[in-house]
């Protein structure tokens, strides 16, 4: 293993994810819901009578890269690493994954980690296993 | 409406947690799960700030007996360990590492690149969907 440290971003990346934190903090407490990205999305796939809020809470996370870009100056940088079907592919998996899994980064990984859940700290562990998998996996064969 | 504030406004701090923390970057997130190559710990950072917050926070919030504007705290109940809780996230774990995108960096980068992400959306919002399917 060799550290990329032309790419750590301690400062910024510590103080993104305790934005982050607060925020799934500022939602349980005013609201009483756990902020897990794939359930609020999942949740205005049927007809339920909470929409409103998960819709208000997703429309507010497209405006948050705004609100970043106006306040700090700075651009949102953005590198993809693959195109085409594959990324598509991918997509597919993503929603696919997360529904099965009920759970994901934001869900599984800053609310039910915050809470001691053995279930979202199982969920985050398999992700992790299996993400870096598929990484190393990708850097060996391709 | 004070459901749907607190809701925009969760969602806007969220939006730009994800962005000040290079979490709407792929070739970042990926190079955090590049651990057999050149490693950026980058995001571990991020997940170490988001749980410090939450779980240090959700501790006080806890000994509420309701939220502000709602009538209970809806928590998971469940802490059953089963198959379709490992199986789809090792799924959603495949396609992280292939892609470098989960759920919420997907629908921030929204109309940052929306020629690509819109469609990316449509298919996740496809795979949800079937996902649902499978686990009723």
């Amino acid at each position: 293993m060799e550290i990329a440290w032309a790419e750590f971003t301690p400062v910024a990346s510590f103080a993104g994810g305790a934005m982050i934190g607060l925020a799934a903090l500022f939602l349980m407490l005013f609201s009483g819901r756990v902020m897990g990205m794939s359930g609020i999305l999942s949740g205005l796939l049927v007809k339920r009578p909470d929409w409103a809020w998960r819709l208000a809470f997703v429309i507010g996370v497209i405006v948050g890269p705004f609100l970043f870009m106006g306040l700090t100056g700075a651009p949102v940088e953005r590198q993809a690493v693959i195109s085409g079907p594959l990324l598509y592919v991918a997509a597919f998996l993503v929603g696919l994954g997360t529904a099965v899994g009920s759970g994901c980064t934001s869900g599984h990984g800053i609310c039910g980690l915050s809470r001691f859940s053995l279930r979202s700290l199982a969920a985050v562990m398999a992700f992790m296993v299996s993400a870096v998998i598929t990484v190393a996996l990708i850097r060996f064969l391709g | 409406m004070l459901m749907i504030i607190t809701a925009l406004s969760a969602g806007a701090i969220f939006g730009a947690g994800l962005a000040l923390a290079g979490m709407l970057n792929p070739a970042k997130v990926v190079g955090f799960l590049d651990i057999f190559g050149m490693w950026d710990p980058s995001l571990g950072l991020v997940m170490a700030g988001g749980i410090l917050v939450n779980a240090t926070g959700h501790y006080f919030v806890m000994k509420r007996h309701r939220p502000v504007f709602n009538t209970r705290f809806e928590l998971p109940t469940s802490n059953h360990i089963d198959r379709p809780l490992l199986t789809g996230s090792a799924i959603f774990g495949i396609s992280w590492g292939l892609a470098g995108y989960c759920p919420g960096p997907v629908v921030a980068s929204l109309l940052l690149q929306p020629a690509d992400m819109l469609p990316f959306l449509v298919t996740l919002l496809a795979g949800a969907f079937a996902g649902r399917w499978l686990r009723s």
